[in-house]
This record gives C-alpha cells, structure tokens and sequence, in this order.
C-alpha cells in the first residue's frame, strides 16, 4: 500500500553543514531520519534540535534562499519526495563577503 | 559600589564586547560573538543584565542571540520570528528594545515590530505597520526597508515609535496595534518641489529619546536634524550651526535632555565621510540651538570614515561616558561628556551598532 504523501517514512541518511551544527547543542553532520518529502525531514531535524528549520526555512514556506537541499545529486524543494534510504545533502550556498 | 562598563558592538561579522572599569582609560576587548554572523544591534538589558543581539545570516536568516553571562556563552532563537506564509519573509533584526517587565522588541526587515515576553525565547508579531494604510506606498532606503530606530516610552508600556527607512517616523500608543505617522515638519529634499513635507516617506535616519522630558524626541534624519516636544506630533529644525544637514546616528545624554550628540557628515552625494576629512562629534548643550564640535583626540586628516545610524551611544555614569565606531572599524571612547575622544579599537569589522551596558564589578 503506497504511503501517504506525508505519512512518516523511512530512514535516510542527510549530511549537515558544519557551520549550521555548531549553533545547536549536540549537533551532528550525519544524521538519520524517518521521512518520505523534504519537509518531513526538516520537521524531523526541528524535532532533534530546536530551532533548526527556521534556520533551513523560511516562512513562505520554502527552504532558504541560499541554502540547497540535493536528493540522490539532484536539487529539491520542500515537496520533493525521499525514496527510503536516499542520501541528502543539506549545503550552504555561495555568499557573503 | 564599584562599577564596570560593558560597550556592546554589533558589527558585520559578529558582536563583540569592550569592557572597562568606571574610570573607562583601559578597555579590553573580545569577541566575535553570535558566529560572526552579521549583527545589526547589540543591548544590554539594565534591569537583568542580559545582552540580546539582533541580527541575520544570508545562509541561516534572522535571528535573536542572548547571554545571561555577560557574553561569555549565548544561545539564539528565531521562534516566532516571521510573517505569515506567503509574505516576504523577514530577512534580519535590525533593532532592538529592552522595556520593563522582561518585554523585549525587535524591528526586523522589511520593516515589522515583533515583541517578546519570555526573554527573546519567542516572539509574537504585532502587525499595525503591515496594516497601516500608507504600508504599499513605502520605498526602502539604501540598506532596506528596515525598522532601525525603536524607541520605548520609560512612563508608559503601550507607548513605541519606530523610524522606518524610508518611510519615517511611527508612533504607536496601543504596544503595536497600530500605529500613526509622525513626520510633520521633516523634510524629503528629494521629493518634487513642493511636496517635500509629505505625511510619509520621510528618510529617518536616527531617533533617540530625551530623558526626563517625557514627549522630546531628537531625529536625525537624511535631510536635517529635528527635535519635537510633542512626541513627534512635529518637528523643528535644530540643524543651523551644523555642517551638514546628514549623519546617521544620534545619542541623548542620559540625564540632561538639552544634551544631544550627533556625527555629522559630509553630504549624502558627497561620500558620507566626516566634514573635511577632519572628525568631530557635535554636542549641543541647549537642545539644539547652538552646537559645539568636540575633535580632542580625533583624527583631523584623512578621516574618510562613517559613522552609522545606531553606532553611538552613551552611559550611565557620571560624567557620561560617550561612544561611536566607524564604518571602518574603529571604536572612540569619551569618558567626559565628548571633551576627549580616545580610539581603543580598531581593525574590527564594519560597525553597524554602539551599545552600552553599566554593571557592577
């Protein structure tokens, strides 16, 4: 039975910048998760780490300007769907100055 | 009871924190602080000695840090901070204010007020300068549509003005609700002929509350320098005898509300450095009729420096204490009123903000 768009899914595996990690409290860079969309995971890390999707996501809601999400090497938006044991990649953009 | 002065500087790569004992000769310095994000405005909370700091990152968004320790750990949050989906989302605090009973308020961009009740832990939108009526015919100034000046009423809690580049001056009387315009008397030079006093739209720069007079505001503003007894019901011009009409930041005297200190500079098509290349910081001692340029211990060649909006302040002690960093890094302190400026930084990064927090030793 296909699972529903937004129903809990299975675990992937995401990778964190270093620079994000390090304003939570026992961050990490690798981490597992249960989700089957992008937004799931980003509820999963705010479920782990307070505060953490205000600092992926915006309030329109999508994910922040220059931050990109990469799913299995492609670049993803907040509906984009994570196949069990995807490899996700959350990484800063280039900016700054 | 001895005493230590903490100056809280919000730069665009991080806070940092000077500290001296009251005779403010030797200060030391540390930081960066909050990540090295860029940090718009760093205060002291008097009443529990916390420091906020108020800011935003291109990567991560905005942002309220906060030290219980005096700087030495902080911890941040951004609970609350937003606008309703869909809207254009807040992009970096821009200023803060710390009013009784624990409220805290933050002015963000594009321009919004935001309260705290729970010690900058979360935040709740009040959403009177979305609603206000002349909100789609605000322009941003040349760093945004941000709320900068934030400025509490001691008397009365409900009681808030905002300055808003470049919509002016905002007054509130219900905490946020809603507010009314307060730009009667200020002038926009690069309106048409004719329609330079416009209800809205002004270019506030600065405003500062007077102490002890409980409706006298100053302004300094992109075109002049203002002073109102009538809570920003209007403004006159207290510019003559300045040399310039434009500067950024303004800093009251923290028991004499005759006593004003101001940065002018050179023009706004001129390059926005000191007069002359030669800096000096102008004091009024009588509300702004006459003015006096204090340049003791001032650079008086090649200063090619600014000063921003909210980077100068005063202190507490007495004689007062006055302070202001420069676009290029340098931090001056005055320990008498502005009689003798010492440079006790430099090399910092850009300096947005100038805060100062008395605590005892």
């Amino acid at each position: 039975m296909p699972k529903l768009p937004e129903s809990p899914g299975a675990a992937v595996r995401v990778r964190l910048p270093a620079h994000l990690v390090r304003l939570f409290p026992d961050g990490e860079t690798l981490v597992e998760v249960e989700a089957s969309t992008v937004r799931q995971l980003m509820e999963a890390l705010e479920a782990r780490w307070p505060g953490m999707r205000d600092r992926l996501c915006d309030e329109r809601p999508a994910i922040r300007r220059h931050i990109n999400v990469f799913v299995d090497g492609r670049r993803a938006r907040l509906d984009t769907p994570l196949a069990p044991g995807a490899d996700v990649f959350v990484l800063t953009a280039i900016s700054g100055g | 009871m001895a005493q230590k002065v903490l100056v809280l500087v919000g730069t665009r790569k991080g806070a940092f924190i000077l500290e001296s004992d009251g005779n403010r000769r030797a200060w030391a310095l540390r930081g960066p602080y909050c990540d090295t994000w860029p940090m718009n405005h760093v205060v002291g909370d008097p009443a529990t000695g916390r420091i906020f700091a108020g800011g935003g990152n291109e990567w991560f968004g905005p942002a309220v840090w906060q030290s219980d320790d005096l700087g030495a750990s902080w911890r941040h949050s951004s609970r609350g901070l937003a606008y309703a989906a869909g809207e254009t989302p807040v992009k970096t605090v821009w200023s803060l204010a710390a009013g009784s009973g624990g409220t805290l308020y933050a002015g963000v961009e594009p321009a919004g007020l935001f309260r705290s009740d729970d010690g900058g832990e979360s935040f709740i939108h009040l959403d009177g300068l979305q609603q206000h009526p002349s909100r789609a015919e605000w322009n941003p100034g040349g760093a945004g549509l941000i709320l900068h000046s934030l400025v509490l009423d001691p008397d009365d809690p409900d009681a808030v003005w905002v300055g808003i580049s470049a919509a002016g001056v905002f007054h509130s009387a219900d905490g946020g609700r809603t507010f009314s315009a307060r730009n009667r008397g200020t002038r926009a030079d690069y309106l048409p002929e004719g329609q330079n006093y416009p209800e809205h739209g002004q270019c506030v720069h600065c405003v500062v509350k007077a102490p002890g007079m409980r409706h006298r505001l100053y302004q300094q503003n992109h075109c002049g320098m203002y002073r109102s007894d009538d809570g920003g019901a209007s403004w006159q011009s207290i510019e003559q005898g300045l040399p310039s009409s434009f500067g950024f930041p303004a800093a009251a005297h923290p028991r004499d509300p005759d006593t004003l200190f101001l940065v002018p500079l050179n023009g706004d098509t001129a390059g926005r450095f000191m007069p002359d290349a030669k800096a000096a910081v102008w004091r009024t001692r009588d509300g702004g009729t006459t003015w006096t340029a204090l340049r003791t211990g001032l650079p008086q060649q090649n200063a090619f420096f600014n000063v921003l909006r909210q980077a100068m302040a005063t202190d507490t002690l007495e004689p007062a204490g006055a302070y202001f960093g420069t676009g290029s890094g340098e931090l001056y302190v005055s320990a008498d009123e502005g009689e003798r400026w010492s440079r006790v930084a430099e090399h910092l990064p850009a300096i947005s903000s100038v805060e100062t927090l008395v605590v005892e030793a």
